[in-house]
């Protein structure tokens, strides 16, 4: 049987006299197929119910809208709908099991010869007879790929030479708040927090890279040294680390007072801050410290940095220099 | 051949030519579509509710597709700053970018904007979902073996970019929460050893956040060069799919070398233009009744805030996952870092995944050395094996996604965070193993049990008048018994049963005249 059907692929058309009746089982009819008056009847309920659905949006639509019964109106009508016509095609339509022959994918022998000698001779014959205009071709191809490259790549960014080491933090800069208010040693509780960047860095881009979290560990006479290189850094009992996470840079955002640590959100890195903590990476993936800014309390009672961060802020990249 | 001198009598089932005739004609007459076409509309698609799975997928991407032009009607892909004076009270006046205003917008003041961004987010929830299920249905039924490796691979690669699509999707509104996966692919990008920095600066247009470039690039590789791609591999997946034909289970008169199931037309198609709309009839509901990604309450992004139990789209998971129990591996020795920590979870583990996963059907032929052509589909139980090693991946990457909510997890069950973080650790590779050897018995025991995964028989108890009971097996029910299919080619024309007439139980006549 398959034989006619392979014929009839082939667009042959047959003689006009019917084949005899075909009957074969099918194990996956469903009960409903054989009530097709039945199958018609819940077919065009569906459809019917998919209509309304269709209906009850547009007027939805129409008075205004409203989200939920939007959601219901044509999410209930396409369902309904695309039921109602999958039904159709399950209930009212032949489902076979009707048999096609697989027919081998691969070529014959004498094609896939043929196909094979046609590249490699006429391949070769470019190759071999004419070995100067290939190697021209092959080079200026290379070349091409290469120039292509610089305004695929190259103009996307600068190059990013120090722009890593460097942030905005600089000898003598005055600590101010996000709206550029500068920062009293009487600001802060101790216990309290606030993010603060260098004054006169105001641009989205600056406070990326700048954002530093002063935190006041103790009162105003206490001098805390996290480190005893870094005898002076700690005045009135404030500390600055970077807040950009040696992670994978999320803003460090949240200092537990009891426990004297600040935590970064995203993956849970912990850092140890306080008297002899230098922003200590005690637990998470966070791989180093987080780097401390050097403060100092000025004339006026104003918070100022030292000097800038002694190495590059945040995570690690191939060409951070050890320290 | 032409067709157009053909007479009534010349006619297939004696019909008088009809408009669609000359139609077809006019088309055969130019581009010859009769030939192929019925070919096709003869095409035998198997039954199986697992090969609904691709359906779902690809019409999950139709919903996308339509929804996505939608947005871009609405969406303003910028990061200039402006103030927002808009119909949502509660952020009036707060300073954002335009992309974040512009999502406000489609949210609050574009009617049904709200039901199609949520509809679009649960459409690239759901697309990638029935991918990923559909790809294990694949590999447990073997259906990737010769001569599938090819489509195995288009498939992995759909899947994958999907994901990327999908991140640089939930990107684009410039919320708090998207801002800081931003910043975290940033980092990603910047700890691959010797051109992280220069790829990290180009692709932002600068150090993080870059000049306002990376929203605008981020989506017209969203919105065009990403689903160009996308498309373009689902028209050579389902190319494939015709010209390899489908595979099939094995049974009732099935074999290597046929295909047995309903025809394209009508029956298919009528079929799955149906499940088209039940697909998005379903994601439309979700759309107006599911809340998803409502970043109004999220915020702007602004470089230094954060929120907390930040966790990102479901397909994220399994990297975020491995972000967070990675041990802080840095490398730093020779002038230079290596951020191991986040090079190796962020970068290399996704890498090796991908290659794992394409060179698969490659590896398994290396293996069991059985390079054969496969058309009938395996029993996962029948081949324990690779049952065993799908199903320990599988648990692998699901653990990796439960470790995406370890601070929740400590929240909810009252543990410190390094207690939950050393249980992942152990977990990810201790429940792998323990999967693979369990899924392994269990296929030995169900292969060697006779009938399993067939419908049970009733058993009945006979009395007997003496008083004995007896136990009888009854009959099995019409569609269980193994009765060999008689094969059938697809009829030319298929007459359905007179009005009023109703069929003997399990029989359907087919009359089929050339
Ligand atoms: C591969 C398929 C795609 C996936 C997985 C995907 C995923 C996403 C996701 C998750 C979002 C975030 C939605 C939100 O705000 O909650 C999004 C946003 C968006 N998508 Fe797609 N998308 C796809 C294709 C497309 C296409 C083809 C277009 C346009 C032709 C498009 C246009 C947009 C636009 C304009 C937005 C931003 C507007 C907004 O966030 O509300 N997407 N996409
Ligand atoms: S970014 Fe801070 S822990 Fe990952």
């Amino acid at each position: 049987m398959s034989d006619v059907t392979t014929e009839e692929h082939a667009g042959q058309p047959g003689g006009t006299e019917p084949l005899p009746l075909a009957s074969f089982d099918d194990p996956h009819l469903q009960p409903l197929a054989r009530h097709p008056k039945r199958a018609e009847a819940v077919t065009g309920i569906f459809l019917l119910i998919g209509l309304l659905g269709f209906a009850a949006y547009g007027a939805t639509y129409w008075v205004g809208g409203q989200p939920q019964v939007e959601g219901i109106a044509l999410g209930v009508g396409l369902f309904a709908f695309g039921f109602g016509l999958s039904a159709w095609g399950k209930y009212l339509l032949p489902q076979g099991p009707f048999v096609e022959k697989r027919h081998a994918l691969r070529s014959t022998d004498g094609e896939r010869a043929a196909m094979a000698a046609a590249v490699v001779e006429r391949g070769g014959m470019v190759v071999k007879r004419r070995s100067f205009l290939g190697g021209v071709l092959g080079l200026g191809g290379a070349v091409m790929g290469v120039v292509l490259a610089f305004p695929l790549l190259r103009s996307l960014g600068p190059v990013p030479a120090k722009t890593f080491e460097v942030t905005n933090w600089k000898k003598g800069s005055r600590l101010v708040d996000n709206l550029g208010r500068p920062v009293h040693a009487a600001d802060l509780e101790v216990g309290g927090a606030l993010t603060v960047f260098p004054e006169g860095y105001t641009s989205e881009q600056d406070m990326a890279v700048d954002q530093t979290i002063l935190i006041r560990v103790a009162g105003p006479d206490t001098n805390v040294v996290t480190e005893a290189s870094r005898a002076t850094w700690g005045p009135d009992g404030y500390l600055a680390f970077s807040k950009v996470c040696t992670h994978a840079g999320c803003p460090v955002g949240l200092y537990q007072h009891q426990t004297q640590q600040l935590l970064c959100p995203c993956h849970q890195s912990l850092f140890d801050v306080g008297q002899g903590r230098p922003a200590t990476n005690v637990f998470g993936p966070a791989p180093r410290p987080l780097p401390q800014l050097p403060l100092y309390v000025d004339e006026e009672g104003y918070l100022r940095s030292q000097a800038g961060y002694d190495q590059p802020i945040g995570p690690g990249f191939w060409e951070r220099t050890t320290t | 051949m032409s067709t157009t001198g053909h007479t009534t009598a010349d006619r297939p089932s004696g019909r008088r030519p009809s408009a669609v005739d000359a139609g077809l004609n006019w088309l055969d007459d130019r581009l010859g579509v009769a030939k192929g076409g019925r070919v096709f509309m003869d095409k035998i698609f198997p039954d199986h509710w697992s090969f609904l799975l691709g359906e779902i997928a690809l019409y999950s991407f139709v919903v996308l597709l339509a929804t996505g032009v939608f947005l871009t009607l609405y969406f303003v892909p910028s990061t200039a700053q402006t103030v927002y004076h808009g119909v949502y009270k509660p952020l009036d006046g707060v300073k954002m970018s335009e992309a974040y205003a512009s999502t406000v917008n489609i949210s609050f003041a574009v009617r049904s904007g709200l039901v199609i961004r949520q509809m679009h987010h649960w459409a690239a929830d759901v697309f990638i979902g029935s991918i990923a299920v559909h790809m294990c249905r694949i590999f447990f039924t073997g259906a990737f073996r010769k001569p599938r490796e090819l489509n195995w691979i288009v498939g992995v690669s759909l899947l994958f970019l999907a994901i990327v699509n999908g991140f640089l999707g939930y990107s684009l509104p410039d919320d708090l929460i998207s801002g800081t996966g931003i910043r975290i692919a940033y980092s990603i990008l910047l700890s691959i050893p010797l051109v992280g920095s220069y790829l990290a600066t180009f692709v932002f247009g600068g150090v993080f956040p870059g000049n306002g470039v990376i929203i605008p690039r981020f989506f017209i590789l969203h919105v065009l060069v990403l689903p160009a791609i996308i498309a373009g591999l689902i028209g050579a997946h389902l190319f494939m799919l015709v010209r390899q034909k489908h595979t099939q289970f094995p049974g009732h008169g099935r074999t290597e070398d046929n295909v047995v199931g309903s025809p394209m037309f009508p029956t298919f198609m009528a079929k799955t233009t149906g499940f088209l709309f039940m697909v998005a009839g379903v994601l439309w509901a979700l759309g107006g009744l599911a809340q998803i990604n409502p970043i109004w309450q999220f915020g702007p992004y602004v470089p230094y805030k954060i929120s907390y139990a930040v966790q990102p789209d479901w397909y994220m998971g399994w990297l975020d996952g491995a972000l967070r129990i990675m041990p802080s591996w840095e490398f730093a020795g020779f002038g230079h870092t290596i951020p191991f920590e986040v090079f190796l979870p962020g970068v290399l583990f996704p890498g090796l995944t991908s290659i794992l996963f394409i060179f698969w059907p490659f590896l398994e032929q290396k293996l069991t050395g059985d390079r054969a052509e496969h058309n009938l589909l395996d029993r996962p139980r029948d081949r324990p094996r690779r049952t065993a090693v799908g199903a320990a991946f599988l648990a692998f990457y699901f653990m990796l996604f439960c470790a995406s909510s370890t601070d929740v997890l400590a929240n909810f069950f009252q543990v410190s965070l390094n207690v939950v973080l050393w249980t992942f650790r152990f977990v990810v590779i201790v429940v792998p193993i323990i999967v693979g050897l369990f899924t392994y018995r269990i296929c030995l025991d169900m292969t060697g049990a006779p009938r399993v995964g067939k419908r049970k028989r009733a058993v009945l108890i006979v009395r007997s008048a003496t008083g004995e009971y007896t136990t009888v097996e009854a009959a099995p029910r019409p569609g269980d018994g193994h009765q060999e299919l008689e094969p059938a080619p697809v009829p030319g024309f298929i007459q359905g049963p007179e009005d009023g007439e109703e069929r003997e139980p399990g029989v359907r006549r087919v009359a089929r005249r050339t």
